[in-house]
């Protein structure tokens, strides 16, 4: 895997969480009826990012779940070596607006599945989508409400995205098969 | 990944597929806990019980396990069958198979019958119990539950206690622990052993000489249906070397577990007054938890075999 460009670091990474934070207070009025659930695995790490940032802005307590959406791919057999994650969702999801966060938005197919799973926890008034990156070629109509950074990519392309909590660095790239 | 296409015998397994499958196991015992606990990753995929011999707990067990993760699971018993009206096992098992099944699940009373089927079939086996032989998901989820309980298992002190002659639990177990490196030591009386002791285990004929040593007392279930040549005398005598009553419960060791496959014989191999224990000291007495490992177990494993690609499955050693 050869590195063709660095797209965001570090301090891009925080202007975009707070951008995020302040877009999502701004739609929902608030964020009393909030629950976040990140998608494993750098989904979560984003996910507890806006979450404190929201926190610190609203001077509130906000809860995050993880949630591992192998169980649910259109995929199994095909080519995973299924790889399980936690999933983990301490509350009641019933009627609350729950923000979604992935780290890079790509077919659409692993928001499907967590669409599925979110709904399987309970009812919730409104599911919400946030992404680190949108790169494009959708095979499924979703979209995000929130996107760090529109990517025009190539199928041959791979985004890489590594965050402090699991790389130890923060930076996004994209790269090319060598 | 699992590195064997069947499960067999517990010789199929290395011990990173024994880790691999009881890791797995955590998240789907999570999935049992869910609101809707069930999850779509086995959608459109068929498992066929194949039970010719009785049970109940293993058979349910297994369905349920399927059901969960939303395969299709079709119970197929020889009373129902045409076994009865002189099909061979092989032709019964080739009608299923040109069904499209993906899964096979086996118990016989004959020891031997899951692997025979296995060589016969393209698709994995798992050997729910044959004969005196095996029974070797039973052993995963008891190592499940004992490694649930002390976190790492290498040199725990394991009774196992009764009819290890007969028993196909038995004989897992001996072979995972071993492999575990735990340390078994066998509670029974020489005609409820095998001729030679081929697991080269410790032996002894009470199970006062080890009830204040061990960390997990396992008490098998006395099998009076493969008990005809009536090799035990009597039950006063059973209970007098072999039971777990209120008195022996009590030297055990505080942090020991006490396991028994299932059904238990109240009265023969755990005295009623211990079995009424269960809900006052529930990390002491893990039989009703068994049951429910057992569940997260078959999950973790039946997903594991059916994920597996089909170019996977060739290039895996059966």
């Amino acid at each position: 895997m050869r590195e063709k460009a660095l797209i965001l670091n570090e301090n891009d990474i925080a202007r975009i969480i707070k951008r995020i934070s302040h877009e999502i207070l701004e739609r929902n009025k608030g964020c009393e009826n909030l629950v976040f659930i990140g998608i494993q695995k750098r989904g979560v790490p984003l996910a507890r990012r806006i979450a404190k940032n929201i926190e610190e802005l609203e001077d509130i307590r906000l809860e995050v779940g993880k949630l591992d959406i192998t169980f649910y791919r259109d995929d199994v057999g095909q080519r995973i070596k299924p790889d399980i994650q936690i999933t983990d969702i301490p509350f009641d999801i019933k009627d609350r607006d729950v923000i979604l966060v992935d780290d890079v938005l790509f077919t659409g197919r692993t928001i499907r599945a967590a669409l599925d799973a979110i709904i399987d926890f309970g009812r919730p008034k409104s599911i919400q989508l946030v992404v680190l990156i949108d790169r494009g070629h959708r095979e499924l109509p979703i979209r995000a409400d929130y996107v760090g950074k529109n990517l025009p990519t190539s199928l041959s392309e791979f985004v890489e995205v590594k965050l402090k909590e699991i790389d130890g660095v923060d930076r996004v790239a994209i790269c090319e098969a060598s | 990944m699992l590195n064997t296409k069947n499960i067999l015998s517990i010789d199929d397994l290395s011990t990173d597929d024994i880790d691999t499958i009881l890791s797995n196991a955590d998240f789907f015992l999570e999935v049992l806990d869910r609101e809707v606990k069930k999850v779509p990753a086995l959608r459109g995929k068929t498992i066929v019980s194949l039970f010719f011999e009785p049970s109940t707990r293993t058979r349910t067990s297994f369905e349920i396990a399927g059901k969960r993760l939303n395969a299709d699971v079709v119970n197929f018993s020889p009373s129902m069958s045409s076994l009865k009206k002189g099909e061979s096992i092989i032709d019964t098992v080739r009608t299923i198979l040109s069904m499209k099944v993906d899964l096979l699940i086996v118990r016989h009373s004959d020891s031997g019958i899951p692997k025979f089927i296995s060589e016969r079939v393209n698709i994995p086996v798992i050997n729910a119990g044959d004969g005196t032989h095996e029974h070797p998901t039973q052993a995963l989820l008891d190592l499940y539950t004992i490694r649930k309980k002390f976190g790492s298992v290498e040199g725990l002190k394991v009774a196992i206690v009764g009819d290890i002659l007969h028993s196909r639990v038995a004989k897992s177990n001996i072979k995972l622990f071993k492999k575990m490196k735990m340390e078994v030591i066998l509670v029974a009386p020489s005609m409820l052993l095998p001729e030679k002791n081929y697991f080269d285990e410790k032996v002894k004929h009470s199970i006062d000489e080890v009830i204040n040593k061990v960390d997990v007392l396992y008490m098998l279930r006395m099998q009076f249906e493969r008990q005809q040549n009536r090799l035990y005398p009597s039950i006063r005598e059973y209970n007098r070397f072999l039971s777990l009553d209120i008195e022996r419960f009590r030297r055990l060791k505080p942090e020991s577990i006490v396991m028994h496959p299932g059904p238990v014989n109240r009265g023969i191999e755990i005295s009623g007054e211990v079995m009424d224990l269960i809900d006052k000291y529930p990390e002491r007495i893990k039989i009703e938890e068994q049951v429910s490992h057992g569940l997260a177990v078959r999950m973790a494993l039946i997903y594991l075999m059916l994920s597996l690609s089909s170019e996977d499955l060739d290039s895996t050693r059966s």
